[in-house]
């Protein structure tokens, strides 16, 4: 399975978001995030692959155990995902304004 | 510093309203939506053709330096009351966003304040998401070949 993994994708499942929250306050195993849910073990490493390669969670080895933390950078994108978008939009209508003031100074 | 456009899209929603107060009287407004040299100012794309009637329809194209077109869109206009709302589609051509439907609302906030609302319904949440990672994609200046590898792009 290769699907395009993307951060929008991620998120849009629950379970994903819930172990956001969960490692939202501390770094925890993937033994530990498990426990929180009644699905078999290996669903949420799949889950925890997905949200990896997304860079929404960053791993941590600490001696024998990996640890999963969140990446609080990649938490803002998303945050700001659509700031771009309502950048354009602002830029775009600034623009309607003043060509139509220009518009009515000239009626 | 005030946000003068404002734009809220719902988690797991398939639509975006934008919201947008103009120093413009409500009239005005709607005529940088209907005279087609207005609209290519400020929209930056040359209008080929722009029918505001309902059941008219419409089309913008933007050409490089060369003369290759490099964006193109259009739609039908399906509702069109004067100074207060167009309901049209509006479609990206040779792009993966598919056809979008979208209502603008224009109201008077006084003689000489206004507001327009644009609710844009995209096909499926997905899609809509797409449309907000890449700003540039609605916006008219964008070859074709860019906005495929963006769109290609994953995480």
């Amino acid at each position: 399975m290769n699907l395009r993994r993307d951060v929008f994708q991620a998120i849009a499942d629950p379970t994903r978001r819930t172990i956001l929250t969960l490692v939202a306050t501390q770094a925890m195993t993937a033994g530990a995030i498990a426990a929180n849910f009644d699905t078999a073990r290996p669903t949420v490493s799949k889950h925890l692959q997905i949200l990896t390669e997304c860079e929404l969670l960053q791993q941590q080895q600490n001696g024998r155990e990996m640890y999963y933390h969140l990446n609080a950078a990649k938490m803002k994108e998303i945050a700001d995902f659509i700031e771009p978008f309502r950048q354009m939009w602002d830029d775009r209508f600034n623009k309607l304004e003043s060509i139509m003031k220009a518009y009515q100074a000239n009626q | 510093m005030d946000r003068k456009t404002q734009v809220s899209a719902g988690d797991g929603h398939q639509d975006i309203r934008i919201t947008r107060e103009f120093d413009l009287p409500r009239p005005l407004l709607f005529k940088a939506y209907t005279e087609p040299d207005l609209v290519a100012q400020w929209m930056g794309t040359r209008v080929l053709k722009l029918e505001s009637k309902p059941h008219g329809s419409w089309q913008f194209q933007t050409v490089d330096a060369q003369g290759n077109v490099v964006f193109q869109a259009s739609g039908v206009i399906h509702t069109f009351i004067p100074d207060r709302q167009i309901i049209r589609t509006f479609e990206i051509e040779n792009a993966p966003f598919g056809v979008q439907l979208e209502f603008l609302n224009f109201e008077a906030l006084t003689d000489t304040t206004s507001k327009l609302t644009m609710q844009i319904v995209y096909k499926s949440a997905e899609l809509r998401n797409k449309m907000l990672q890449m700003p540039f994609s609605h916006g008219l200046n964008m070859a074709h070949n860019r906005l495929q590898q963006l769109v290609g792009k994953g995480c």
